[in-house]
């Protein structure tokens, strides 16, 4: 079947090498951090996880949001998202690879990364993050693959897949759930610890993930065959409209919480995101504020377009409105989140941290090998759809 | 196990060897130093300090009448071997914080003066409760039966979970290689490399051989206090007794094991 993603026309070919461009550049910044050590990185003693795990927090949520299509498919028989489904299987896997690989290109002995699994420690949340990840990895690889199979000979899917299928919608769940545990029971960290902290993850990554599998659709509608229906694109942003909205909701509850009690060591950290903090000595610090209200903005614009049906039912505009929710939820989530959880410090500092060039084009290495993976799968199904040659 | 290990150390002055072959666990997790061919029988090996809960007192008062002394700092650092970066790269055991900054909180600007505004030593807290050995994954940070938190520099996969998740800022990374930001190294102790953590360990391997801490041994003022908190008699006890004693962020349910004289 992987055999269709060799065959392609000139586009199909550009864009495989464009992406194994900046595949390779992101190898070679790597090779460089590896031999100069994560000094190269912006972080610093204060903030000692950024850009990485920030994305390994986003994408384990791209990767969950699988759900949203998989749980109205097969548990509600929701037969409008047939064409759909299998394309946000394909997501799901690519993001958890991508998962994998920023957490590897984080640590500072990735050679030792077989300690975890040689002296594992079932206290720690990375442990159980660990195996509720790969196992969510191995469950989309299997229901993917036995789908495509069937529809390939014409058949109804085996019956045997079906617990399969029903065991992937509450790992789904876990997987997300898990990755806001490794935040959310830090002693250390105020702003991370917080019981909203999985319902929030859960919210976003619904809005995220789904948005970006309808740029993948629109994209590919446009310069293929393929039409997900109008039906699958209607109930889609309807998903994604309200899931932004509960995240929204969520994030104002913590900022509720956090203003209204007006404890410093809870409200510092929205201070620092969204007005600048000043710190002892008097200087004001606000490398964060243009980014969130950025990322405030965009989540506003795009929940406008999305509750007016008649905004929202226009493509170019829904289009636009998905990339406001994933840009939003990225700075949100990837970025802003992380840096926050570190600063101000545990004796209260404000610390300074910026991911540096090298971070950027390891990160875009890694997005680029999500956008191979995604890209090879979805010729495959495509192809085999008879919506490209 | 002990005779073991001082039938061991006995038979060395092959420290060196011991260093290469022995795991990671065994040289830092117990106590042997790669010590010197020769020169053990000068270590009191066959009485190692021991105790059944190891605590420190630091009384900040002689600390502000000396504001200059850093010698238990230097000691410290020399001895085992922390690197010179600046502050991006910095690594730090034993440091000072200012007030203000030590007990983020706990302070109100008409306390006096010269509490407010003078600097407070941290280090490592030695927590009863350490919450960086609940999240390290490869359980390369773990806790001694005396409560010394202990790290194995050769299992550390440099994840910095115990980084994020200890509330007192004690721990330090290996962001670039820590050889070049030493300028003399003590042979008697391991340099790391890059890519691990690494904290205060309570002098472990001092204590293994009969010695206290570095930074306890060689301040000038006696400001550090180090003992069995466990033992009702001993030093730590009698100064807690009689000292009204504070510590870094009680209400978290850590138990820090280094307390404050303010």
């Amino acid at each position: 079947m992987i055999e269709k993603a060799l065959h392609g026309g000139k586009a199909y070919w550009a864009l495989i090498v464009v992406i194994l461009g900046v595949i390779g550049v992101g190898v070679a910044t790597w090779f460089y951090q590896y031999h100069n050590g994560l000094t190269v990185t912006g972080l610093n003693r204060d903030v000692s996880w950024g850009l990485y795990i920030g994305q390994l927090t986003f994408f384990v949520g791209v990767a969950a949001s699988a759900v949203m299509l998989v749980l109205p498919y097969y548990l509600h028989d929701y037969k409008a998202f047939g064409k759909m489904t299998v394309l946000g299987e394909f997501v799901a896997i690519a993001s958890v690879i991508m998962c994998v690989l920023f957490v590897f290109v984080d640590l500072g002995k990735p050679m030792r990364i077989t300690n975890v699994f040689l002296h594992p420690n079932p206290i720690s949340m990375m442990f159980w993050d660990t195996i509720v990840l790969s196992g969510y990895m191995l469950l989309n690889i299997l229901i993917s693959r036995v789908a495509l199979d069937a529809e390939k000979k014409g058949i109804a899917p085996p019956k045997w897949i079906k617990p399969f299928i029903i065991l992937s919608i509450p790992w789904a769940v876990s997987i997300h759930t898990v990755t806001a545990f490794l935040y959310a029971g830090l002693v250390a960290r105020p702003f991370w610890m917080t019981a909203v902290m999985a319902p929030r993850f859960l919210a976003s990554a619904f809005a995220a993930g789904p948005a970006l599998l309808m740029i993948f659709a629109l994209i590919i509608r446009k310069f293929t065959k393929f039409d997900p229906g109008e039906k699958a694109i209607n109930r889609l942003s309807i998903i994604i409209t309200y899931s932004m909205a509960i995240n929204v909701f969520l994030i104002l509850m913590e900022v509720f919480t956090a203003a209204y009690s007006g404890m410093p060591e809870h409200l510092d950290h929205f201070k620092f995101l969204y007005t600048g903090i000043t710190d002892a000595n008097g200087v004001t610090h606000t490398q964060m504020v243009p980014w969130m209200w950025a990322s405030s903005i965009l989540a506003l614009v795009s929940l406008f377009i999305l509750f007016v049906p008649k905004l929202r039912k226009n493509h170019g505009l829904l289009f636009m409105a998905c990339a406001a929710v994933f840009i939003s939820l990225w700075i949100d989530k990837g970025f802003g989140l992380m840096i926050a959880g570190f600063t101000p410090t545990p004796t209260h500092q404000i610390a300074y941290y910026m991911p540096t060039l090298p971070e950027w084009l390891i990160m875009f290495g890694i997005f680029g090998i999500g956008a191979f993976i995604i890209t090879t799968l979805y010729k495959v199904a495509l192809t085999m759809r008879g919506a490209v040659k | 196990m002990t005779v073991d290990r001082r039938k061991f150390v006995k038979v060395a002055g092959l420290g060196m060897i011991a260093l290469a072959a022995k795991p990671a666990a065994e040289l830092f997790g117990k106590d042997i130093e790669h010590v010197p061919a020769g020169t053990a029988h000068k270590l009191d090996v066959d009485h190692p300090k021991t105790a059944k809960r190891w605590a420190m007192v630091i009384d900040t008062r002689k600390c502000r009448e000396n504001p200059d002394c850093d010698a238990c700092i230097n000691a410290c650092h020399d001895v085992h071997n922390v690197p010179h970066f600046e502050e991006k790269d910095e690594i730090k055991w034993i440091w000072k914080e200012s007030y203000h900054h030590a007990f983020s909180g706990d302070d109100n600007e008409y306390m006096p003066h010269d509490i407010l505004h003078s600097n407070v030593l941290l280090l490592c807290n030695h927590c009863d409760d350490p919450p960086c050995v609940k999240v390290c994954p490869p359980k390369a940070t773990f806790q001694r039966e005396d409560g010394i938190v202990m790290m194995d520099w050769h299992r550390c996969i440099g994840c910095r979970y115990c980084i994020a998740a200890c509330p007192y800022g004690s721990r330090s990374f290996n962001w670039r290689d820590p050889r070049e930001g030493l300028e003399n190294k003590n042979p008697n102790f391991p340099t790391r490399e890059k890519g691990v953590v690494e904290k205060c360990t309570f002098c472990d391997s001092r204590l293994a051989r009969g010695q206290l801490p570095a930074c306890v041994e060689v301040c000038p003022h006696h400001a550090l206090t180090f003992g069995d908190i466990d033992d009702p008699n001993s030093e730590v006890r009698e100064i807690l007794e009689q000292n009204n004693t504070i510590r870094r962020k009680p209400s978290l349910g850590t138990k820090p094991q280094v307390f404050y004289i303010v």
